[in-house]
């Protein structure tokens, strides 16, 4: 099983080699608005919210948990 | 719109490395500015029960050796009822408060529901993050939250490295977080029956804890000029005291339906759960963004969950934008789940009438409204509508058939943000 997730992951690296972009071309991918988290507080918020309220948190980040949530 | 074609500053190419990097935000700062502010209020009310308000604000003050910190703070007050995990029944019933000083009635027909809790919580975080050297960067932070009932101190660390030009971008992370609670009224002995108010409340311990370790391993990748790309593994181990001491099931009878008895609840006392997430930002050459993402998660308590979350950005007038949002949340119900348990049936090991537990579906409807006055300010506002809708068909018996015994959750998120650099 771990082979094939070495597999996997090398295929992975393999095929992202043939995207990208040259530096000059991240104008679009510099504005805030294509940031992977474009508002932190809200994605904060969200996960407390969520974490509150069902059974699964995280996934993006280290996300919820620190209450006690009833 | 004509797009400007322009070098990007050092400045700019940074910010969009250590974004995709670590999660964190810094927007594009092309400016001499070395903090930059955000805060939020957020107004969460529920249709019957909890009503919270969270202010939070952060701060992040960046130096010349391209390092940050950032320092943010929340303070959140609840108010209102949660469901006590009793189930509904077709005369009043009255329940012990978690004290076991005071009681509380609720009317035939009704979901009983627990108003005794009345909480404010306060968390402060720190985080660093530094490069290590042009290709590696380190993310590493320290969270504290405390509560009337409940503390948690929580440590993570981070390191990201680009690869093909930084097209690529392989992120390993780790968590820690150990969180005691010493709840109101002590902690309930499992399965015991709740007793009446003013009499010896059974109760095992003052106080417990639980430690949960988290693992994140990620890749983002720059797919072409318009398209980024991101996918996670995350690995989380809950061990401790899991259960929810102001949680009880109702005992009922076989045949009748009946409630007889209250007895305290009992989970596991491990969890581990791993989720997959991915996500993808586009921008579209008419200005607009998408953002979708998607994630899958699973555990060993038989919990399994899909959430898909879009938003759509479209900016107009120059400095406005409205971000449309939609996001689904669908629920496969624990193992030990159980509505209520049933007279004469063997005891489980661990049963639960958390209906965050249950099988359900959740969905959330909203928009958020923008205004930048520039690259690094901002005032916004969202307005969202939270529904959760559960397994109607559960194996009721008897009076249980005449109610929906998983009642929609329905709640309002408003959200004022106002950011802010100098």
């Amino acid at each position: 099983m771990t082979r094939v997730y070495v597999l996997s992951l090398a295929l992975l690296l393999s095929s992202c080699a043939e995207w990208g972009v040259e530096p000059w071309e991240r104008d679009l991918l510099a504005k805030p608005e294509m940031q992977l988290v474009t508002d932190p507080l809200e994605a904060g918020l969200d996960d407390h919210i969520y974490f509150s309220k069902e059974a699964s948190s995280g996934g993006a980040s280290f996300g919820g948990g620190g209450c006690g949530c009833n | 719109m004509q797009l400007k074609k322009q070098r990007p500053s050092i400045a700019s190419l940074l910010a969009v490395a250590s974004c995709s990097l670590l999660n964190q935000s810094a927007s594009a700062s092309e400016d001499d500015n070395n903090w930059h502010v955000d805060s939020a209020l957020l107004l969460y009310s529920e249709k019957d029960r909890v009503d919270a308000v969270e202010p939070v604000i952060s701060a992040t003050r960046s130096f010349a050796d391209e390092s940050s910190l950032t320092v943010k703070v929340a303070v959140d007050t609840l108010t209102g009822a949660s469901p006590s995990g009793a189930t509904i029944s077709d005369v009043p019933q009255t329940f012990t408060r978690p004290s076991g000083r005071g009681e509380y009635i609720t009317s035939a027909g009704e979901l009983p529901l627990d108003d005794t809790f009345k909480d404010s919580r306060t968390a402060v975080s720190v985080q660093y993050e530094f490069p290590l050297d042009r290709r590696t960067r380190i993310s590493t932070g320290l969270a504290f939250s405390n509560e009337y009932d409940y503390t948690s101190v929580a440590l993570n660390a981070t390191v990201a490295r680009d690869y093909n030009n930084k097209n690529t971008t392989v992120s390993a992370g780790f968590a820690y977080a150990d969180d005691s609670i010493e709840p109101e009224g002590e902690i309930p002995i499992a399965f015991a029956s709740m007793a009446p108010a003013g009499s010896e409340q059974p109760r095992d311990r003052a106080d417990d804890d639980k430690t949960t370790t988290d693992l994140l391993v990620g890749i983002t990748q720059v797919v072409n000029r318009q398209t980024l790309m991101q996918l996670n593994y995350s690995y989380s181990r809950a061990e401790g005291y899991l259960t929810d001491p102001f949680k009880i099931l109702s005992l009922v009878a076989s045949s009748s339906g009946a409630t007889l008895d209250y007895l305290y609840e009992q989970r596991p006392e491990e969890r581990v759960k791993h989720s997959i997430y991915w996500k993808t930002k586009y921008h579209r050459l008419n200005g607009d963004t998408v953002d979708v993402s998607y994630r899958y998660l699973w555990d060993d308590w038989d919990i399994s969950s899909h959430t898909v979350d879009f938003r759509y950005r479209i900016p107009f007038a120059e400095r406005h934008y409205i971000e449309p949002h939609l996001r689904y949340y669908s629920q496969d119900q624990a193992d030990f789940y159980q509505q209520f348990l049933v007279a004469g049936s063997p005891q489980p090991r661990h049963a639960s009438a958390d209906s965050r537990l249950g099988s359900y579906e959740g969905i959330t409807i909203g928009a958020k409204y923008g205004y930048r006055f520039n690259e690094d300010s901002e005032f916004n506002l969202r307005l969202e509508y939270y529904e959760q809708t559960g397994d109607r068909a559960h194996r009721a018996i008897g009076v249980g058939r005449n109610y929906d015994l998983f009642p929609d959750l329905e709640a309002v998120i408003v959200q004022l943000g106002y950011s802010f650099s100098f």
